[in-house]
């Protein structure tokens, strides 16, 4: 692989890094991990470690997948590999 | 209109509906069978994965499921959409970017190897042939509880519509179907969830009801859920794990990976036109799911709110659940617990004689509730109610307009019906195209394939149809058994395919066989060799759970790390991979020069 590439890969990677942390936090962590801590908050009615294994993770997941599109698109373009 | 009347009605119409679909795309060529052609956009996948990806199961018992368990049901939410995450970042752009119909053909090609894509045929026939049983029986029970048949004729029925649009249609008929399928189980799930939220709380919203107060109250209804359990000797709605928080941890990222790694999703992401659509193509995927795995948590504490209020009077009226007149009279039970008498998933015990009905915990471990439940004269729990029911029952329980009802019946076996076809689909691809063209004759004519590929549909069929009649008695175990063998053998061969250049073919194929091994061995020495009761050898693992506790359906992650573990240190020993594989890896991982699906070896 040429120069060009291994930035690029080193630039996806970053990315898929950064994005997989906020994935473990929010499911394992604040939904397993830290539940019982995080119950004593409340979200409206829900206790917020409930919140987080029930709802709030699956809200994040579908926001952290159009995120991972959307940056990809500007890694693509940055490098140069973008679809024509 | 009577009830059964309007039930054939609409789920009449919602036939009429997939087979006008059929009859509109049928498939001409082998890329039409296999990828739709290719050019599917991402928001109409997406909405094709969702109805693909959400079975019987998440339909039917997910929300059952949650309503028994509590806070623990989230690790099926969490986990059954975290996998998405895992597949948008890890697989689906990059298996799109490769650009073959299979995914077994992935693994061939990468691991310059017809044993490993062998292998994985293998793989995914046991994982999609385990998971196809579970639809086929939910068609069965669909259609003897609405329509009033039997469930026998209820998989005939099934299997006859499946087959005119999967045979015909391939992946081109199944897409526009799961389209439509996904819209009728859309309505059906979120329509009775928005009566009852309403019902309970004045809050249209399901995902804000269940976090709102009672109507009427300055109560939480969480918090009065968990009150009334508790006081019945129930474990606290809002806390109880699934098991210990290791397992729960474990169980939850092992179906994230069983997720990713199901060849039927994977196969999904192929029929786009772009790297950039696969992308996009996930996260409108997960959006349609969210929809009804957001709702299905409300769906189930209400649910257990009503079914709890129903039987004991002192819910509503704050009373004492303990006093003798709280407890409803059996005469005086609702017209919907007469109808589920019926079908045997609701029983009732009159175990004190004393006519009414006692519903509580009687293992409890609270020896508060033990002492109340004793001195009342309970001689035990009276009624059993089988998980399904809380979905199924749910616009009965909660009064709701009879074509409610039938919705919900269409909305159910539009579930079963698209999962079972897409499974269906990738059994067919793997049999005509990784079997016959890539290893018994491989200068097939592209017709010839097409037809192979339809003999094979209809050979999966009729053999999903006859397991579903007979099933072999462990149903309820299978889907498990299908995510533990997902993660433990294609995921971390596709991903480590990706990921790691030096990834050679010694390795992948150890790991996947020594990943499915160990996953194999693990829940056969709970259920017994090949699920046939008597085999059971736990002593040899040292009792049940034996591994940290950690139970068989959790134990899929478990295999994966295994797989991985294994082919890394095969690899090390071993020759790496030939330059031109090196390459390969390398243009799969940018985006620039996808091209449109093929099939070519």
């Amino acid at each position: 692989m040429d120069k060009q590439g291994e930035a690029y890969w080193k630039a996806t990677l970053g990315l898929l890094t950064k994005i997989l942390v906020v994935w473990f936090i929010v499911s394992f962590g604040a939904g397993i991990l830290f539940a019982d801590l995080l119950n004593g908050i409340h979200l409206g009615g829900y206790p917020l470690g409930f919140w987080f294994a029930q709802q709030g993770s699956i809200y994040i997941f579908v926001a952290l997948i159009f995120y991972y599109a959307k940056k990809m698109d500007e890694i693509d373009r940055k490098f140069d590999v973008h679809e024509e | 209109m009577d009830l059964q009347t309007t039930i054939y009605l609409v789920v009449g119409l919602s036939f009429a509906l997939y087979i006008g679909i059929a009859i509109w795309a049928r498939a001409g060529s082998t890329s039409e069978f296999y990828v739709a052609g290719g050019g599917v956009g991402p928001r109409v996948n997406g909405m094709a994965t969702a109805a693909d990806w959400m079975s019987a199961a998440s339909f039917i018992s997910m929300a059952g499921l949650i309503s028994n368990m509590g806070y623990g049901g989230g690790l099926f939410l969490m986990g059954w959409t975290g996998g998405y995450v895992l597949l948008a970042l890890l697989l689906a752009p990059y298996l799109r970017k490769f650009g073959k119909f299979t995914v077994p053909q992935f693994i061939g090609d990468r691991y310059y190897s017809q044993t490993a894509s062998t292998v994985a045929v293998l793989c995914l026939l046991v994982a999609s042939l385990t998971y196809i049983i579970g639809q086929m029986t939910g068609v069965g029970v669909a259609f003897s509880r609405f329509l009033g048949v039997s469930s026998d004729t209820g998989i005939y029925v099934g299997m006859a519509i499946v087959f005119t649009y999967a045979v015909f249609g391939g992946m081109k008929g199944i897409t526009y179907t799961q389209v439509a399928q996904y819209v009728v189980l859309i309505f059906a799930y979120t329509i009775p969830a928005i009566f009852i939220s309403m019902q309970l709380t004045g809050n249209p919203i399901p995902q804000l009801g269940l976090g709102s107060d009672m109507t009427g109250s300055d109560i939480s209804l969480l918090q009065k859920l968990d009150q009334v359990v508790v006081e019945l000797g129930f474990g606290q709605y809002t806390t109880t794990t699934a098991g210990s928080t290791l397992n729960m941890f474990v169980y939850t990222l092992s179906l994230m990976i069983g997720t990713a790694g199901l060849p039927h999703v994977i196969m999904r992401f192929f029929t786009v036109p772009s790297v950039h659509a696969a992308r996009l193509s996930a996260g409108w995927a997960l959006v349609f799911i969210a929809i009804l795995y957001t709702t299905a948590p409300a769906v189930a504490g209400m649910a257990k709110m009503n079914l709890i209020g129903t039987v004991n009077t002192a819910v509503a009226s704050n009373g004492d659940l303990y006093a003798a007149e709280s407890s409803l009279k059996y005469e005086e039970r609702p017209d919907w617990m007469k109808r589920w008498e019926v079908t045997g998933l609701l029983k009732f015990e009159d175990k004190n004689g004393d006519g009414r009905i006692q519903y509580y915990n009687d293992k409890s471990k609270s020896e508060e509730a033990k002492a109340k439940a004793e001195a009342a004269g309970w001689k035990g729990n009276e009624l059993s109610v089988n998980a399904d029911i809380i979905v199924l029952a749910n616009p009965e329980i909660a009064l709701l307009p009879n074509w409610v009802i039938a919705l919900v019946a269409a909305g159910g076996l539009a579930a079963a019906l698209s999962t079972a076809a897409g499974l269906l689909l990738a059994i067919s691809s793997a049999i005509s195209h990784d079997l016959v063209k890539g290893v018994f004759n491989p200068n097939i004519s592209e017709k010839g394939e097409l037809m192979a590929g339809k003999v094979a549909m209809s050979v999966s069929i009729v053999v999903a149809g006859y397991l579903g009649l007979n099933p072999p008695g462990f149903a309820a175990g299978t889907v498990a058994l299908a995510f533990g063998i997902a993660a433990s053998s294609l995921f971390p061969a596709i991903m480590m395919g990706i990921f790691s250049k030096k990834m050679n073919k010694e390795g992948a194929i150890a790991g996947m066989l020594s990943g499915l091994f160990i996953t194999l061995f693990y829940v056969f020495a709970h259920k017994g060799i090949f699920f046939i009761k008597g085999t059971e050898y736990l002593d040899l693992i040292g009792g049940a759970n034996s591994f940290f506790g950690i139970t068989p359906e959790a134990f899929g992650a478990i295999g994966a790390l295994v797989n991985f573990g294994v082919a890394f240190l095969v690899d090390r020993f071993t020759k790496e991979p030939p330059e031109h594989i090196q390459h390969l890896v390398e243009s799969v991982r940018t985006p620039r020069g996808a091209k449109a699906v093929d099939g070519r070896h």
